[in-house]
């Protein structure tokens, strides 16, 4: 089967009237879980069948998709779900996240402001911050209903009671204008503050659970915290091995088995861009001034057809808009399949 | 010290009139009829199957009625919770009531520490100071005697008395008006249910509680209750002063069941 055998980015029209009737449905009700009828995708459960959904629904032959997973560009989930869009639906792909219209995530929101007219897609694995706190479905829907949130905050009460201080680091529970309790996907509690007041839509798509909510530009977001232990947006207490970024997210990758190990930006993107802008960390190599800023390329219709990934592997196809493609690129490529 | 010294006011707090449930063709309970004062203790007696558990279901507003009004004595005035909004009432069932179950694992939250447990309705009501929920935890499971340093167990560490005890905590700490109690002692062996009562009896005087009691335990009755009321077949046979009912039974069933108690 070809890609013009599908429909323009894989799913029927009526399938994406109806996402596209929730995703509506969500925005007017920041923060709330509206069910959609989640159809099968050609992947599996968890590795982002809402996401892609949402995405699909989302996309127009114009956009310009970036897809990321914990803030890489180059991970298996993010280069699978690019590649998905790029044949059924033939749209300019990046990594840099400010050329995006569409952002499709796994658990990272980008480092780089995001900006009014981008729309951000998280995929998400458990859309109910109280599961695993009520079990009963038909309880939270009615808590939700009732606003009853005090049980929230018995699970921070647990987290201080058992480590001394709220140990949650990720899919840390926000309140959505005053409103709904809403679980921001398993985003570092780093990314939460970044929620709140975003220029750019966030959308929230659970394929397994057929859920999906959202959050239109500029909604206040607070994360849940207690007046003596309040909330702390923590990350490693390093910077950045290769770009020396003070305040980025950083993912720890073992470098040996003597004990080795270093931080590195878990946005690529961000990280490359920076040291394309000449910021070298600990152990980064400087960048060889050929390589730095080019102009970004034009969107181009047929720049999908290769099927391959254009931005990493083929030498003729545009660089990344920072400038950097193949040598540190390929570097840090290398440094992560060493983590693994 | 009887229920009249202790109410301050002569308004009942909880009234019930005619209420009914049906299943079906079949009657839960019928046409019940009865005030509580503040201050009183109702004891709700009566074999298996005799509409007590659905009585009191209907009172806590766990179960809606086909018939009848409950009224409540609440900060505004009183009020109908039959007919109240779904939130008002649940707002209730954690501040003005409570509700402990025969069964603590249908009360407590098992995977959740003993001082959670106690903190959760403090957090349900807006609590968000860390520190003062659990000063405050602390000072609760003392009250029902369960050791400080068990705070950060779990219920499933500690045996059954001790979990209806912590039940007991977790339902009392936001100082509701009115308590239900379903078989507060069932499951317990006589001596724990010995000291549990002892508790009950004296959380009940010392905080002014109001309480209606469901248990076919006439022991239970004699120690805990102002009042009895007697059911069989989802009706009200008896009810009146506890003592009275117990020494002096008028209708058959009352005599009965009375009779039935197995003397040591």
């Amino acid at each position: 089967m070809t890609a013009g055998d599908y429909n323009f980015a894989y799913l029927d029209e009526q399938t994406k009237c109806m996402i596209r009737r929730a995703i509506l449905k969500g925005i007017a009700v920041p923060g709330y879980q509206v069910p959609f009828a989640s159809r099968e995708m050609p992947m599996p459960y968890g590795w982002g069948t809402g996401g892609v959904q949402v995405t699909a629904a989302c996309l127009t032959p114009d956009d310009t998709l970036k897809v990321i997973d914990q803030g890489a560009d180059d991970t298996t989930n993010a280069v699978s779900i690019r590649k998905f869009f790029q044949r059924t639906a033939g749209v300019a792909v990046t990594e840099a996240t400010a050329e995006a219209t569409i952002i499709q995530t796994r658990h990272r929101i980008p480092e780089t402001a995001l900006t009014e007219g981008q729309i951000l897609v998280y995929q998400v694995p458990i859309p109910e911050p109280l599961r695993f706190l009520e079990p009963r479905e038909t309880e939270t829907r009615k808590m939700h209903e009732l606003e009853e949130y005090g049980l929230m905050h018995v699970k921070l009460y647990e987290d201080i009671a058992r480590h001394g201080q709220i140990a949650t680091s990720y899919a840390y529970p926000v309140k959505v204008e005053g409103r709904y309790v809403m679980d921001p996907s398993p985003i570092p509690k780093f990314d939460n503050p970044k929620l709140s007041d975003s220029s750019a839509i966030q959308l929230f798509g659970a394929g397994r659970e057929q859920r999906i909510y959202a959050l239109p530009p500029y909604t206040h977001v607070v994360s849940l915290d207690f007046d003596d232990h309040p909330f702390v947006a923590s990350k490693a207490a390093h910077d950045c091995d290769l770009c020396g970024a003070a305040d980025s997210y950083l993912d720890e990758v073992i470098t040996d088995d003597l004990g080795g190990r270093m931080f590195v930006c878990s946005d690529t993107d961000f990280c490359r861009c920076r040291r394309a802008a000449g910021h070298t960390g600990r152990l980064g190599a400087p960048v060889t001034a050929s390589r730095t800023v080019a102009p970004p390329p034009p969107p181009s219709p047929t720049r999908g057809e290769g099927g391959a990934d254009p931005d990493l592997s083929d030498p003729g196809a545009s660089p990344p808009p920072c400038g950097e493609g193949l040598g540190v690129g390929g570097h840090r490529h290398d440094i992560k399949e060493t983590a693994e | 010290m009887t229920a009249h010294d202790r109410s301050l006011s002569d308004r009942p707090l909880f009234q019930v009139q005619n209420l009914s449930k049906y299943y079906g063709a079949r009657i839960g309970c019928a046409d019940v009829s009865f005030d509580l004062y503040p201050g009183e203790v109702l004891g709700i007696v009566g074999e298996s199957g005799s509409g007590k558990s659905t009585l009191l279901s209907c009172l806590a507003g766990h179960m809606a009625p086909d018939t009848g009004r409950v009224i409540f004595d609440t900060a505004l005035g009183p009020r109908d919770t039959v007919t109240m909004g779904e939130a008002e009432r649940r707002r209730m069932g954690r501040t003005d009531w409570a509700f402990v179950h025969q069964n603590p694992r249908d009360g407590l939250r098992m995977g959740v520490s003993a001082g959670g447990n106690v903190g959760e309705r403090l957090m349900a009501i807006g609590a968000r100071h860390y520190g003062d929920i659990r000063d405050k935890s602390i000072d609760w499971l003392g009250r029902v005697e369960i050791a400080a340093d068990r705070i950060d167990d779990r219920p499933r560490a500690f045996s059954g008395g001790m979990q209806q005890r912590l039940q007991i905590a977790r339902n009392l700490v936001t100082g509701p008006r009115l308590v239900f109690m379903d078989e507060p002692t069932g499951g317990l062996d006589v001596s724990v249910q010995a000291r549990l009562l002892d508790l009950l009896r004296g959380l009940v005087r010392e905080m002014g509680l109001s309480a209606i009691i469901v248990t076919h335990d006439l022991a239970v009755v004699r120690l805990l209750a102002d009042r009895l009321m007697v059911m069989k077949g989802g009706h009200v046979v008896e009810q009146g002063l506890t003592d009275q009912v117990l020494d002096d039974p008028q209708h058959a069933y009352t005599q009965l069941l009375v009779s039935s108690v197995l003397q040591v």
